[in-house]
């Protein structure tokens, strides 16, 4: 498992270990972890790491940020924290204060649209809001008349449907039927849904990478424990190759991740083919990671890893349900072969090339 | 815990994209010269000694190496940028590729000061090109099982015995050998190896052409017959190769030649697609460009971790077991693509020449250079599986 280098990633490393420990999550079937968790998190700013000082964050570093949601991906973390970041990040955006509690985003996937609509309100239905069920607060990116704005909405207003993902995380579905919102301002230049969804596609792919480093540890962990035929399962080539493959995927999600974050900046236009490229390529790469690693993970620790008191599926069915989220990889493998086609075959390599 | 795999996001620095622009350059007057085609990576004769000549005049062999022995102390990512421009153009780096990566490296560090500042001066002009004996015929992954006797003899070395599938030995000036000068121990049967330095086209060695699948004739069985070896030309410590050449092996293992062997059917089905592929295209590209761009990512992170000194073993292990599986698999599945492509389109008969290469080349690409099955057994080593 990586170590932290960073105070503001192993604060939150701290706290995870301390109140969403995977085991204990695992066991406690009421839930009761959750609150003090959030009250954790809130206290050591955490939720609002994106957002700076003078709108009522933390005012951490973007780097900061996607350093904790690899730490979050590796204990699994099911509290709207990634989320609250993300909606945190969205406001500043346009300027815009963010309150206390949990949040989320909307739109969550590039297919569902918000309207601004003349007289100041919002109309439209957002599918797969990761969270909205425990949000005091959406943080949304609507289209008006005059282009795109950033919204902060009072999530009482909204008609919310409970959904659950994979791994029993709510997954809702919101419905915007003239809601006024709390705040609303025009988004930056350039700023569009794309930019909203490579940047949530971003934050997913460090959580994936981060349940697949956890899957890989805890996968060896076990094939050094577990004995049959009257030798530890670890020692058994198939076995071995199996885990490799794991760590190559492990690895391929890695890389790919903390790369497509490391090309986002406070100035970066995510309009640029480069940026496009990485963060893009970082979701397609982690959602086919998630879906070859966790088979592995599960293979090695046989019926165990099957049962509903055992962790592996806190990490497998969230890394699963993540690759759904803003846009899944053969939406956005479409999106980046028409872009590819486009620019023609002799731009190919300079593009793959570019940094 | 287990051991943590790290992929440090690196980027090229900028003076590495000045480079890129001369070597593009450069390759694109090669090309309009007809000194080779970017778009025939299948051509008969892979060996050509006026391109590597021209390439060290450009000072792009041996960059890294001191300027005493003819090279440019150049940083391994400019080396990197180098290496896959040339790789991405399909240019005949066959005659200095293997000296550049591997053998001058191992002169480098084992060969005695004189025949250094013989050897590798040369080999930065693109003069001389090198092969490496390791397999033989009854050892090839399991590389310390290797028979083909050194001998000591009156200052030096009798060589008899047989290497196999040796790459470029037909073509080659030196090659670099492991031989057996003592038996393995109980203890150690790892030891008894001696790396030496082998001057080719010389009375007592027959280099024996094996033709190969895709028609061509790039390995060779070398047959050693009272081959005399002078004591000089030991590299490194007798009987004790085993604990030598592990740092090459990372960038051995890391590199983009690893992952970009068949990326040409990937630029041909661009081309074949057009601007407004369908849906399955579009789809389909997308995968395997995020795949390759992941790759990319992944070797030029390793490159920048060995470049600060880090020793990123298992990471570069990796880097070449999922590269390796993946430009096996590119052929097929731009196959599976090309399939829909229209009868017409005007690459079609380029993009079908080169499909057929590709499939016939994809079994070797995770067999040479250490095969995935050995790979994986590092992998798992690094892991804490054994």
């Amino acid at each position: 498992m990586a170590e932290s280098e960073n105070i503001v990633v192993e604060t939150a490393e701290k706290i995870f270990a301390d109140l969403a420990d995977v085991q204990a999550v695992t066991s406690d079937k009421t839930g009761g972890w959750k609150a003090p968790l959030w009250q954790a998190l809130t206290e050591a700013g955490l939720p609002l790491s994106w957002v700076s000082e003078d709108c009522g964050g933390a005012g951490a570093s973007l780097a900061d940020g996607f350093g904790v949601l690899g730490a979050a991906g590796r204990f699994a973390i099911a509290v709207p924290l990634a989320e609250t970041m993300l909606a945190g990040w969205l406001l500043a955006q346009a300027k815009i204060t963010s309150p206390d509690g949990e949040m989320t985003v909307a739109p969550a996937s590039p297919k569902d649209r918000i309207t601004l609509n003349a007289d100041g309100t919002l109309s439209g239905r957002a599918r797969g809001v990761p969270f909205a069920k425990a949000a005091k607060h959406v943080a949304v990116l609507a289209s008006g008349a005059n282009g795109w704005s950033i919204a902060l909405v009072d999530a009482s207003k909204l008609r919310i449907e409970a959904g659950l993902n994979l791994a029993n995380d709510n997954s809702d579905v919101v419905t915007f039927d003239k809601v006024s919102p709390v705040t609303i301002k025009p988004a930056p230049k350039g700023f569009d849904q794309t930019a909203l969804m490579l940047m949530g596609g971003v934050v997913r792919s460090l959580q994936i990478a981060g349940a697949l480093e956890s899957m890989l540890d805890i996968s060896v962990r076990y094939s050094n424990e577990r004995v049959a035929f009257e030798k530890k399962i670890s020692k058994f080539q198939a076995v071995q190759h199996n885990l490799a493959r794991l760590a190559g995927e492990s690895a391929a999600a890695l890389a790919a991740a903390t790369s497509a974050a490391d090309t986002i900046n406070d100035d970066s236009s995510f309009d640029d083919d480069a940026v496009f490229l990485e963060t893009v390529a970082a979701k397609i790469r982690c959602s086919e990671a998630a879906e070859k690693g966790g088979a592995i993970a599960h293979q090695v620790h046989g019926a165990i890893g099957f049962t509903i008191e055992h962790i592996l599926h806190r990490y497998s069915l969230r890394a699963l349900s993540w690759r759904d989220d803003f846009g899944s990889e053969s939406y956005w493998a479409v999106e980046l072969g028409k872009r590819v086609a486009a620019r023609g075959a002799d731009d190919l390599w300079p593009l793959v090339a570019s940094r | 815990m287990t051991a943590a795999l790290r992929f440090d996001p690196i980027r090229l620095p900028p003076k590495c994209e000045e480079l890129r622009k001369e070597v593009r350059a450069f390759l694109a007057e090669e090309i309009a010269a007809g000194t080779f085609s970017p778009f025939k990576p299948n051509r008969e004769d892979t060996d050509v000694p006026a391109f590597s000549r021209k390439v060290g005049e450009r000072g792009w062999i041996g960059m890294t190496w001191p300027k005493k022995y003819g090279g440019h102390e150049r940083s391994f990512l400019e080396r990197y940028v180098v290496t896959e421009e040339m790789r991405v153009a399909n240019a005949p780096t066959r005659r200095f590729f293997v000296a550049d990566r591997q053998s001058g490296p191992v002169l480098l560090k084992y060969a005695p000061e004189h025949i250094k500042a013989d050897i590798l001066p040369r080999i930065c002009a693109g003069e001389l090109c090198f092969a490496i004996g390791m397999s033989e015929p009854n050892s090839g992954s399991d590389l310390f099982a290797a028979k083909t006797k050194a001998t000591k003899t009156d200052g030096g070395f009798l060589i008899n015995g047989t290497k196999i599938w040796t790459s470029s030995a037909h073509i080659a000036d030196y090659m670099i050998a492991l031989f057996r000068t003592s038996p393995p121990t109980k203890e150690n049967r790892r030891h008894g190896l001696t790396q030496f330095l082998v001057k080719m086209k010389q009375p007592g060695i027959k280099v024996n052409p094996i033709g190969q699948i895709t028609g061509q004739f790039e390995f060779n069985e070398v047959v050693f017959t009272d081959y005399f070896i002078p004591d000089d030309h030991v590299l490194g410590e007798i009987d004790g190769a085993w604990k030598q050449a592990t740092s090459e092996l990372a960038y051995e293992r890391s590199g983009p030649e690893r992952f970009l062997e068949t990326y040409y059917v990937l630029t041909e089905l661009v081309r074949a697609v057009g601007n407004n592929p369908d849906t399955r295209a579009a789809e389909g590209i997308g995968r395997l460009v995020a795949q390759v761009h992941t790759m990319r990512r992944m070797s030029v992170s390793v490159a920048g971790m060995l470049h600060a000194g880090k020793e990123p073993v298992v990471e570069a292990a990796i880097v070449k077991d999922i590269g390796t599986v993946w430009e096996q698999q590119l052929p097929h599945r731009v196959r599976d693509l090309a399939a829909f492509v229209e009868e017409d389109v005007g690459n079609r008969e380029t993009l079908e020449k080169q499909l057929s290469f590709a499939i016939k080349t994809a079994p070797k690409l995770t067999i040479q250079g250490g095969t995935t099955e050995v790979l994986r057994g590092i992998i798992a080593r690094g892991l804490g599986l054994r």
